[in-house]
């Protein structure tokens, strides 16, 4: 599902910002909610309520920057998903709700937990997964990241739940 | 070690003296998903080169979100967790069934249990003393085929209600209450234990809306300690004998405890959008309203439509308001049409629409128009809930619902209930 390795994988590309409390229901609207089985198609309308040319800016790579609570809501898996399909290479956020951090997990999408006012919009950042740092290029700023759980990072370096269940064929955690 | 709810059941499911912070692989009792989340938790079981399921009768599919389809997509989403189901032996419930939760309340959760389900409101079961929790498809699928999970132990907050509710207040205000004062993220990662006084004198009905809500504050899931009022509810449903006894030991250690004085608490809603952003209805503008909808996971149960029925009985919606009615499951629409609650709610002008989610989540039957507003006994109201972006949603009990369809705006029940 996801080649992220979680040892030396330097990520870089731009910030686009969101404000608190972005729900998966502006991530991945129930309106659209005929097109779960198509998530390509979904993909193009991924937080279309809260900027609606999003989909098109991070065609060409970047990262989600939200405040804190974020992915609050339902437990859709779309949601993450289609932040992933879309072209976004991880999630930063001051800190996220429960159910979509556990998902960003299973499908492969760096969830990081930083201090995101140190982020603008448009700064273009670098970040070093196996290091926990995130470097501000633009502002000049050195920001870093709360680790992940072990159990997480045996999902992420096995590249996803799935693949873990099916490699295992069961937990190994 | 003295431990909460949540420690003793999930240590009793990992076979380990399992405290906050553990990480576990436990047994996991009732495995479920819905027709938005099913078909991406069925090619997922797939994926993982699975072609059984571990524990069917304890596997259900629900179609209850886009029930019945409104568009060919949905309906071949259907057709795919049907043809699963046959394949694997996993329960389907079908078409006018009612709301994934509310079957499981009726029909599954047993007291002690752990139940997984890929839906955020799964915590509703918490209110029958189970440790109930959402989770996304992938996670699901991982149920469906080991019933296994792995879980981190939360720390638990506990909330004591304290002395008695005030009349017109119910415990849907209570809930919107707590989580505008904790707020949104209150409660993240963590389990809510509730107690006190008031707790043990609410309805079984009383005690799902409060677990079903749980989420809301970010909580992992609400529980409920089991006690005689479950077990009555247990032997209405024909199973009794699933009833078992738990409750927290006294010396457990709570993260935080939040007291809350019932008495003190008017009827509340929820303002656009979040559900923290709520006041008493007292203080709140005139607010006009051009939707209500009474139903849903949270408050479409017997109690509640007899509630919005006794208010209504004789009196018409107003003019300028639309009120739909969605009850929460098959058993509740029968009960209430034996019970006249039904034909009341006809008569005074509700449109009712088949057992299953309704409008609660924007994909069909009763979407919002531009600027409209809407005032519903749902759990939520994100922007785009309910299909449009630019609508607007208040939440409220369904006492204040139905009152305020017929004033046309959003009133204080207490106006007519103290007549
Ligand atoms: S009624 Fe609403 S909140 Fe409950 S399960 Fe259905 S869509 Fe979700």
């Amino acid at each position: 599902m996801t080649d992220f390795s979680v040892e030396k994988k330097i990520l870089k590309g731009k910030s686009f910002k969101f404000g608190d409390d972005i729900s998966t229901d502006l991530i991945a609207p129930g309106r659209y909610f005929h097109l779960r089985s198509n998530m390509g198609e979904l993909a193009k309308h991924v937080l279309e309520d809260a900027d609606p040319e999003f989909a098109k800016k991070i065609k060409s790579g970047g990262f989600v920057v939200g405040g804190k609570n974020f992915g609050l809501g339902s437990s859709r898996e779309h949601a993450p998903t289609i932040i992933k399909i879309a072209g976004a290479g991880a999630v930063l956020a001051k800190s996220f709700a429960r159910i979509f951090f556990r998902n960003c997990i299973n499908v492969g999408l760096p969830a990081l937990i930083c201090d995101t006012d140190k982020i603008g919009e448009g700064d273009l950042l670098e970040i070093n997964l196996g290091e926990g740092t995130i470097k501000n290029i633009t502002k000049n700023l050195e920001i870093s990241f709360s680790p992940l759980p072990e159990v997480m990072v045996k999902i992420l370096g096995d590249g996803g739940l799935a693949e873990h269940v099916r490699k295992n064929r069961g937990f190994n955690l | 070690m003295e431990k909460t709810i949540s420690e003793k059941i999930i240590s009793r499911h990992s076979g380990r003296d399992a405290g906050a912070g553990d990480i576990v692989v436990v047994n996991i009792d009732v495995v479920m998903a819905q027709d938005g989340t099913g078909p991406l938790a069925v090619s997922q079981i797939e994926k993982m080169e699975f072609d059984k399921i571990k524990n069917s009768s304890k596997s259900i599919f629900f179609i209850d979100h886009a029930a019945p389809s409104p568009k060919k997509e949905l309906s071949n989403t259907h057709k795919v967790l049907r043809e699963f189901s046959k394949k694997t032996g996993a329960a389907i419930s079908e078409v006018g069934k009612g709301v994934c939760h509310q079957i499981l309340i009726e029909s599954y959760t047993c007291p002690g249990d752990i139940v997984i389900g890929a839906d955020s409101h799964t915590c509703t079961s918490g209110a029958l003393g189970a440790f109930a929790t959402g989770m996304g498809s992938t996670d699901i699928a991982v149920g469906f085929v080991l019933a296994k999970t792995w879980l981190m132990v939360p720390e638990t907050v506990k909330v004591n209600f304290n002395g008695k509710l005030n009349s017109g207040v119910y415990a849907k205000d209570l809930i919107i209450y707590l989580i505008s004062k904790i707020t949104s993220d209150g409660a993240t990662y963590k389990a809510i234990e509730f107690a006190g006084e008031a707790s043990d004198g609410f309805s079984m009905d009383d005690r799902f809306t409060i677990s079903n809500m749980a989420v809301e504050a970010g909580a992992k899931t609400g529980i409920f300690n089991s006690d005689e009022v479950t077990r009555k509810y247990l032997k209405k449903q024909g199973r009794e004998n699933c009833y078992r006894e738990v409750t927290a030991d006294g010396g457990a250690k709570y993260e935080n405890v939040v007291d809350i004085d019932c008495c003190s608490i008017e009827p509340m809603v929820s303002r656009p959008h979040t559900v923290d952003n709520a006041v008493p209805i007292s203080k709140l503008d005139k607010t006009k309203i051009d939707q209500v909808f009474i139903g849903t996971c949270t408050n479409g149960r017997l109690s509640d439509l007899k509630i919005a029925a006794d208010i209504l009985k004789g009196r018409e919606v107003a003019s300028s308001v639309r009120l739909i009615v969605a009850p929460a499951s098959r058993n509740v629409f029968v009960k209430a049409l034996d019970e006249g609650i039904i034909k009341t709610l006809v008569e005074s002008g509700a449109a009712i629409l088949p057992p299953g989610c309704g409008p609660c989540v924007g994909v069909h039957q009763g979407v919002l128009g531009d600027d409209e507003v809407c005032l519903s006994t749902q759990n939520r109201n994100f922007k785009g809930r309910m299909g449009n972006p630019n609508s607007f949603i208040y939440l409220s009990s369904p006492a204040a619902a139905a009152w305020s369809a017929v004033k046309g705006y959003i009133a204080d029940p207490r106006e007519v209930l103290s007549k």
